[in-house]
């Protein structure tokens, strides 16, 4: 079926489908995308001056304490339905702080309840987050190599 | 007559309809005419699916019931949705002691049924049937998309899944406006892969059947007052009006698309509406009222269908993309 003169005429529709789709306007992304995280960050950081200064925490209990915060207000946010409402607008921006990666559980987590506590909720928590973390894994694992090899010279 | 198209010589007529709307639908430009608008999506079900299928039992209920029939006198009861193995016209039809014939042609199921209903009443095979079919956003978002609440951008190009249902009883006797011929649509594949881009990859097989029913009928686009397809929304149409006229049509004056028209288009919903429940609910209740009230009397139905999953997508197939046609007209 799909013949020489077929596929020309797919290939005339698809560039003439991407020429008339509308295109991401990637600078007011970019834009928002930054003043988001780096606001996200920003909260990070007073956080960690809070505790810091005023609970005198510090070194890994201190950036355990700020990731728990923020890790807790994305999910609560999360709950009543205001970080979808964030990330619609920041899309990077929200995704890749530590925020995002709570959002990426907890949305599953609370959309698959229906199907049972075990089949539904603990095993489809991971849908969005089981490949970051399968990446992050084999990535520290080649850094790690890595950092080993070059130690024995 | 041609290969693709049926003539109902007995001319079977659409007796009554009924549609059900989301919230989100019933806040639309055209809210006012739905017959019944949830005010909440769960429509009083602890799950969306749930809901979607008391949605399809609720319009095929009172399409009955405002036809004035018996329940006992429908012979089948044809419908289907969107959600893997067709379960909510499944589950729906379970309450109803009617035949049932399940089918699936993802959002072009509306004409389908349709076309179906109106070759077996017309082959007097039957003589009241129910058309059904619905969606939700909610149910339709995590089959083919992410969770609800996920934090993710919508692209442009993206359509939004109608919450509604509609239904309608297409009978051999009684009054309303007849169904004169449909031309079945075949699978057509431009080779269009990203499923954020439904009217695109839709917009071909809307294009073949639409030819397909003009040189078979020998009418043209001034024969119908109205040429309504399904769910292209306002990038689909623009394509389908560019490549049909290159193919000697214009359109550009009769068509209507109901994903268009079902939203106020914002943001969020960029192209416009989409699923087995956006043709549905325009055709049942807008469409078909102006038919009653004569305002328009020669219509052309075609609801388009995208017939992938989400395991094709990630598989990184192409989408195939299918059409029916149905003719709506007064006496």
């Amino acid at each position: 079926m799909a013949d020489a003169k077929n596929s020309t005429v797919n290939k005339a529709y698809i560039s003439f489908v991407s020429e008339i789709s509308p295109r991401t306007n990637e600078r007011r992304s970019l834009f928002n995308a930054f003043a988001v995280g780096g606001f996200i960050c920003v909260i990070g950081q007073f956080l960690r001056y809070i505790l810091q200064f005023m609970f005198s925490l510090e070194g890994d209990e201190l950036a355990g304490a700020v990731s728990m915060i923020l890790i807790f207000l994305s999910a609560f946010l999360t709950g009543i339905g205001v970080y979808d409402r964030i990330g619609k607008y920041a899309g990077g921006g929200s995704i890749v702080p530590i925020t995002g990666f709570a959002n990426s559980v907890v949305a599953p987590a609370m959309e698959f309840k229906s199907e049972g506590f075990v089949y539904g909720l603990a095993a489809k928590m991971f849908i969005i987050a089981g490949p970051i973390i399968v990446f992050g894994v084999v990535s520290s694992v080649a850094v790690g190599l890595i950092y080993y090899i070059a130690g024995l010279f | 007559m041609g290969k693709h198209t049926i003539w109902f010589h007995s001319r079977p007529s659409i007796v009554s309809t009924y549609s059900v709307a989301g919230k989100k639908e019933g806040d639309g430009p055209i809210g006012s005419v739905f017959d019944r608008i949830l005010s909440d999506d769960y429509f009083g079900e602890k799950t969306f699916e749930k809901a979607e299928c008391k949605m399809l039992s609720t319009a095929i209920e009172n399409v009955i019931k405002k036809s004035g029939y018996d329940k006992s006198d429908i012979d089948a009861l044809i419908s289907g949705d969107l959600l893997n193995q067709i379960v909510s016209a499944s589950f729906a039809a379970r309450d109803f002691n009617i035949p049932y014939i399940g089918i699936y042609n993802a959002c072009s199921t509306v004409t389908e049924g349709l076309a179906l209903g109106a070759t077996i009443v017309d082959g007097g095979y039957m003589s009241d049937v129910v058309v059904a079919t619905g969606s939700h956003f909610s149910t339709a978002e995590r089959q083919y998309r992410y969770p609800l609440e996920f934090g993710s951008v919508r692209p442009p190009q993206s359509q939004w899944t109608v919450t509604g249902s509609g239904a309608a009883i297409i009978s051999s006797r009684g009054d309303g406006p007849s169904i004169t011929a449909a031309t079945f649509g075949k699978v057509v594949d431009y080779g269009v892969s990203d499923a954020n881009n439904m009217g695109a990859a839709m917009a071909p097989a809307a294009m073949d059947t639409l030819i397909t029913h003009f040189t078979e009928t020998g009418r043209t686009p001034d024969y119908y007052d109205l040429i309504v397809t399904g769910d292209l929304g306002a990038l689909g149409s623009r394509i389908l009006k560019h490549i049909i006229s290159q193919n000697g049509y214009d359109i550009s004056e009769k068509h209507v698309d109901c994903g268009e028209v079902i939203y106020n288009i914002d943001e969020e919903e960029y192209q416009g509406g989409s699923g087995a429940g956006c043709s549905t609910i325009v055709f049942c209740s807008y469409i078909y009222g102006k038919l009653k009230k004569r305002e328009l009397n020669k219509v052309l139905f075609l609801a388009t269908g995208a017939l992938l999953s989400t395991v094709t997508t990630q598989q990184g197939e192409t989408i195939p993309c299918i059409s029916h046609a149905v003719a709506v007209e007064n006496d």
